[in-house]
C-alpha cells in the first residue's frame, strides 16, 4: 500500500530483475549450447533423430525433476529419489518375472501370464515409490525431522533393500514386452513412449503448479510456512502429499528405466538425486523455497543432456560434461543467492 | 487523573472479545501476568507498552497462535478456546501479526486470498483450478471500497518495501474481518502518507461497528485514533487511559513505570 501518490521510484527492485534474468539466462544457455554444438558438429548434432535421443536420455531424469521441483519449492529436498527409482524398478521387475510364468518359462523368455504380470509389476513399482514418498513425508512432518536427513536415510534404506532383494545382481528375464511396448516403442514411428510419458507428466504437473490450489499452497509453504499455517492451510498434510508425489514419480521413473533396458540398473542411479536437484536449481527453482517453475526444470534437465550428447558427438571425454554441469549449477545457485539477499535488503 | 480499573472493562457486558486472567510464561519469563482486557463494538482500543511488555504475546494468546497458560477468553458472550489463528479467523477475528505472516513470494492477491482461494466454476474448479481473474477483481473492488492502494497487485511481495508489505497485511485483515480487527504495530514501517491511510482505515472500520485493537509504540498515532488506551508493563495490565483526558506524558509514564506526581500523572 502506498500513499495517495504511489512511488514509482521504489518499484525497480534488484530481486525481480535478477529473477527475470535467471529464467532468460537458462533458456539462453540451452540455446547457446545448441548453436555451439551445431557449429561444431553440423547435422551430426542438429537432426531430429539426435534430439529424440537426447529427449529419451533425459526422460527418466525429468520425471525425478518434476517431483523434485515441488519438493524444493516447499524449501525441502529429496535425496532418496535415485534409490527409490532403483528399488521400484527391482520390485516391479521381480513381480513381473514372478507372475509372468514359471521360472522355467521365463528363463526361456516365455511369458504366458505377462498380461497379469506386467500390470501387476507396474502397480507394485508405483506402490513402492508411493510408499517411500509417504514414509519420507511422515518422518518429516510427524517427527519434525530435516528433509535432508530423512531422505538421506531412506536413500540408504531403498538402495539397501534393492540389493537385498536381488542379491546385488540386476533382475533378469523381465518380460521383453515392456521394452517393445513401452521402452523402445515410438508413437507414429518417431515419438518415443518414454519421452511422451515424461513430457505429459511434466506438462500436467506444470499446470497444477501454476494454476491450481495445490501449486499455490506449495509456493505459500515454501515462502512462509508459518503464514500458511495461520491462514488454515494444513501444512503437514500438503508436505506429505508433495513427498508422496516425489516418491511416486521416482517409482514411475524406475519403471521407465526398467522398460528401456529390460533390466534394472542398480548401480547406475547413485547420482540421480544430485542430477535432478541440479536440473531443478539450474532451472531457476530456489533452494530457499517459494520460487520455481516447471518449464525451468525441463530446460534445466535438458542442459546436461545436451552437453553430454554434444560432447559425445564431438569426441570430447564425457567427463567434461560433469565439469560443465557443475559450473552451470554453481552459477545458478549464485544467482539464487543474489536474488535472495536482494530481497532481504528490502 | 482519570484512570479506570482494568477489571471494570473486562466484565463489560457488551464486550465483543474479552480476556480474563490471561497468563503466559516462556520458561522463566513471565510474559503475561493475569491480564484482563475487553473490546466493545464500535471502539478503537489501543494497547501500548514498552518493548517486551507482552503485547504481541497477548495477541498471540487470544488469537490462538498458542494457548495461554491460564485465563479465559470470551467471544460474543461465550467462552472460546481458539486452537489456531484459523479458528479465530473463521469467527471473524482478523489479525495483522507483528511479523505480518505474509508469503513474500506470492503477490498481493495471492496473499489476500491465501487459504480462501476462489476456484473456477464447474469441472475445472473441481480439478482444483484457481479463479485468478475473480480473486484479482474482488481484491480490486474491496481495496477501492476501502480506499487502499497497493502498488502492484501482480508482483510478489518480496519486491515490496516493508511498509508496502504491511499495507497488504492490513488490507487483508480489514477486508475479511467481520467481528474484530487486531493490528500489532501496523504502522511501524510506514511512511507518513501510509500511516495516515492506516489510521483512516481504522476509523472507517470503527464506523462499521467493528472494533479495532491497535497496538503501537507511537503516541501521536495512538492518541489520534484510540477511544481507550490500555497499558501493559512487564506483562501486567497496569492502567487504562482516556486519550481525551490524559496526555502522551501520562502514557509514557505508565509504560515505563515512572512515578508522576505533578498534574495528574499516571501512578
Ligand atoms: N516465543 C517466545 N519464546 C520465549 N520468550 C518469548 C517468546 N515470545 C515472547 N517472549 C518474551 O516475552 C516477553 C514479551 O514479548 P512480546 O510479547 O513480544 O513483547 P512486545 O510485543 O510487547 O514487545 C519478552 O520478554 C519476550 O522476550
Ligand atoms: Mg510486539
Amino acid at each position: 500500500m502506498t500513499g495517495p501518490q504511489t512511488d514509482p521510484g521504489q518499484t525497480q527492485e534488484p530481486g525481480r530483475r535478477l529473477a527475470g534474468l535467471s529464467s532468460v539466462l537458462i533458456v539462453g544457455i540451452l540455446a547457446f549450447l545448441v548453436v555451439v554444438f551445431t557449429i561444431l558438429n553440423g547435422t551430426a548434432f542438429l537432426n531430429f533423430g539426435n534430439f529424440v535421443n537426447i529427449a529419451v536420455d533425459a526422460s527418466v531424469l525429468l520425471l525425478l525433476g518434476v517431483g523434485m521441483t515441488f519438493v524444493i519449492i516447499t524449501a525441502g529436498i529429496d535425496l532418496s529419489v535415485g534409490s527409490v527409482l532403483v528399488l521400484s524398478g527391482v520390485v516391479g521387475g521381480q513381480v513381473m518375472v514372478a507372475l509372468s510364468g514359471t521360472s522355467e518359462q521365463v528363463q526361456n523368455y516365455q511369458f504366458p501370464n505377462q498380461a497379469i504380470g506386467i500390470p501387476a509389476g507396474i502397480a507394485a513399482g508405483l506402490l513402492t515409490g508411493l510408499v517411500f514418498g509417504l514414509f519420507n513425508g511422515l518422518l518429516i512432518t510427524r517427527l519434525k525431522m530435516q528433509p535432508f536427513i530423512v531422505t538421506l536415510g531412506t536413500l540408504g534404506i531403498g538402495l539397501g533393500l534393492a540389493q537385498i532383494l536381488t542379491g546385488g545382481t540386476n533382475v533378469r528375464f523381465v518380460p521383453t514386452a515392456i521394452q517393445s511396448q513401452i521402452g523402445t516403442r515410438e508413437f507414429f514411428g518417431f515419438l518415443p513412449v518414454p519421452v511422451v510419458i515424461s513430457l505429459v507428466v511434466a506438462v500436467i504437473a506444470g499446470v497444477v503448479l501454476a494454476k491450481c490450489g495445490f501449486g499455490r499452497y506449495t509456493y505459500a509453504i515454501g515462502s512462509n510456512a508459518e503464514a500458511a499455517r495461520r491462514v488454515g492451510i494444513d501444512v503437514d498434510r500438503h508436505l506429505l502429499k508433495v513427498y508422496a508425489l516425489s516418491g511416486l514419480l521416482a517409482g514411475l521413473a524406475g519403471l521407465l528405466d526398467l522398460s528401456r533396458f529390460n533390466t534394472t540398473s542398480i548401480g547406475a542411479h547413485t547420482a540421480d538425486n544430485l542430477a535432478s536437484i541440479s536440473a531443478v536449481v539450474i532451472g531457476g527453482t530456489s533452494l530457499f523455497g517459494g520460487i520455481g517453475t516447471m518449464i525451468g526444470t525441463v530446460v534445466g534437465t535438458f542442459i546436461p543432456a545436451v552437453l553430454r550428447n554434444g560432447f559425445i558427438i564431438q569426441g570430447v571425454q564425457a567427463f567434461w560434461q560433469e565439469v560443465a554441469v557443475g559450473v552451470v549449477l554453481i552459477l545458478a545457485v549464485f544467482i539464487d543467492q543474489r536474488r535472495r539477499s536482494a530481497e532481504e535488503r528490502m | 487523573m482519570n484512570v479506570q480499573s482494568p477489571e471494570k472493562n473486562g466484565s463489560d457486558g457488551r464486550a465483543v472479545l474479552s480476556a480474563r486472567g490471561v497468563s503466559k510464561s516462556f520458561g522463566a519469563v513471565e510474559a503475561l501476568k493475569n491480564v484482563d482486557f475487553a473490546v466493545r463494538s464500535g471502539e478503537v482500543v489501543a494497547l501500548i507498552g514498552d518493548n517486551g511488555a507482552g503485547k504481541s504475546t497477548f495477541i498471540n494468546a487470544i488469537t490462538g497462535v498458542f494457548a495461554p497458560d491460564a485465563g479465559e477468553i470470551t467471544f460474543e458472550g461465550e467462552p472460546v478456546r481458539f486452537g489456531s489463528p484459523h479458528d479465530a479467523r473463521e469467527r471473524g477475528i482478523e489479525t495483522v501479526y507483528q511479523d505480518l505472516a505474509v508469503a513474500p513470494q506470492l503477490d498481493a492477491v495471492g496473499n489476500i486470498f491465501l487459504g480462501r482461494e476462489r476456484y473456477r466454476p464447474g469441472f475445472l474448479g473441481w480439478l482444483g483450478f484457481l479463479d485468478q481473474p475473480r480473486m484479482r477483481q474482488e481484491t480490486e473492488e474491496q481495496l477501492s471500497e476501502l480506499n487502499v492502494r497497493i502498488r502492484d497487485l501482480g508482483k510478489p511481495l518480496s519486491t515490496f518495501s516493508g511498509g508496502q508489505r504491511q499495507g497488504v497485511a492490513v488490507a487483508r485483515a480489514v477486508m475479511w474481518a467481520s467481528k474484530v480487527v487486531i493490528m500489532d504495530e501496523p504502522t511501524a514501517a510506514l511512511g507518513v502518507a501510509q500511516v495516515e491511510m492506516v489510521l483512516d482505515l481504522i476509523r472507517r472500520v470503527r464506523e462499521t461497528g467493528i472494533p479495532v485493537v491497535f497496538i503501537s509504540h507511537n503516541m501521536p498515532h495512538v492518541f489520534d485514533v484510540a477511544d481507550r488506551i490500555c497499558v501493559l508493563r512487564l506483562g501486567e495490565m497496569v492502567t487504562e487511559l482516556d486519550p481525551k483526558k490524559n496526555t502522551t506524558d501520562d502514557a509514557v509514564a505508565a509504560m515505563t513505570g515512572a512515578v508522576r506526581t505533578r498534574r495528574g500523572g499516571a501512578r
